[in-house]
């Protein structure tokens, strides 16, 4: 059997003696870090259903205030999501250049990640506080209590995810591509392409199917 | 590097790691254009009188599903190769975690919101139903 059939049966992974298959020790840390890191952004969409199941059971709780339909807008959501998106896959596009160590693409891409992550947070934050301007904040009805801890907790893990960004810049300038930078860097992008998924399920459930007419 | 040959392209699962960069790079454009395809026939269902009302939801969910698998596989890479199984069987768990919280709320909530009848003061008092 030659090594490329055994690695298809996945007896080996192109000869690496660390694949954990057989007796031959653990992981390498490149396969234990992001799977560790991807036990964390699976218990935080764990979190993130527990916030769902709570909105869906409160959205029509709104105590004669204002529905799902008077309040949100479509075009704004659309250009978030699209905002978001893009930067999941510039942050992407930064991987693959950042495992070839090129500092000015990969600084290029990430710059672009975070510019287009603050366009997404700044349209959220203009949406929530023209919501409180009219008299439609967290406190008015169970339904925008939900609203605002659900779309605000998933807006918090993009301010994070930003703060982590901008320090992952700064390390990768100042250390440079080594093993473990490299690694800090595939963690911060499981997270944001994580981020994104969650925010599929969020303009799908709260903004499309809330305005349905 | 001479241990083992290149695999061939079909040989490589969607969202499988490559080591060339023009492979990579399509990998990511396949998965934005998925995704932006996905999201366009959302927000043209939600807004459409073409399809049957009540199906409208029920399809906006299957298509985010669809949305959600395509970043799974081409942005993060979650594929049946071999060094992929731990993640695989984390996500499988994860899911099943999500399934049991929303389908198990909503559908409970739901029965107690219609059970809730008899002392409408009350039933207000619990839901703020206007």
């Amino acid at each position: 059997m030659s090594t490329q059939e055994a690695a298809i049966v996945g007896l080996t992974h192109h000869g690496s003696e660390d694949t954990g298959l057989g007796n031959r020790g653990p992981q390498s840390k490149s396969i234990v870090v992001p799977f560790g890191f991807w036990l964390f952004v699976l218990s935080d969409m764990v979190i993130f259903s527990a916030l769902f199941a709570t909105y869906a059971s409160l959205v029509h709780a709104t105590d004669g205030g204002p529905t799902t339909n008077e309040l949100f807008d479509r075009g704004l959501v659309a250009v978030e999501t699209v905002a978001l998106l893009l930067s999941s896959f510039v942050c992407g596009l930064a991987m693959i250049t950042a495992k070839r160590a090129n500092m000015a693409w990969t600084q290029l891409w990430l710059v672009l990640t975070g510019v287009l992550g603050l366009v997404f947070l700044f349209i959220e934050l203009y949406e929530f506080s023209s919501m409180i301007a009219e008299g439609a904040g967290p406190q008015r009805s169970a339904f925008l209590s939900a609203f605002f801890t659900l779309v605000g907790c998933h807006g918090l893990h993009v301010t994070c995810g930003l703060l982590w960004l901008g320090t992952m810049m700064a390390q990768i300038w100042s250390k440079g591509f080594q093993q473990h930078i490299i690694r800090r860097l595939l963690c911060f992008s499981i997270f944001w392409h994580a981020l994104d998924i969650i925010w599929v399920a969020i303009f799908t459930i709260v903004y499309l199917i809330g305005t349905l007419t | 590097m001479s241990q083992y040959e290149e695999p061939q392209a079909l040989n490589v699962a969607p969202g499988e790691p490559h080591n060339n960069i023009v492979s990579e790079v399509v990998a990511y454009v396949i998965g934005l254009g998925l995704a932006l395809l996905l999201t366009g026939v959302s927000f043209w269902v939600a807004s459409t009188t073409a399809i049957w009302g009540p199906g409208v939801a029920t399809g906006l969910v299957v298509l985010a599903i669809a949305q959600m698998g395509v970043h799974l596989v081409f942005f993060l890479h979650i594929t049946s190769g071999p060094d992929n199984t731990n993640n695989v069987l984390a996500l499988a768990f994860g899911v099943m975690i999500v399934f049991l919280v929303m389908v198990g709320t909503i559908w409970i909530m739901g029965h107690m919101n219609a059970n809730m009848g008899p002392t409408p003061e009350m039933a207000n008092l619990m839901t703020q139903r206007g």
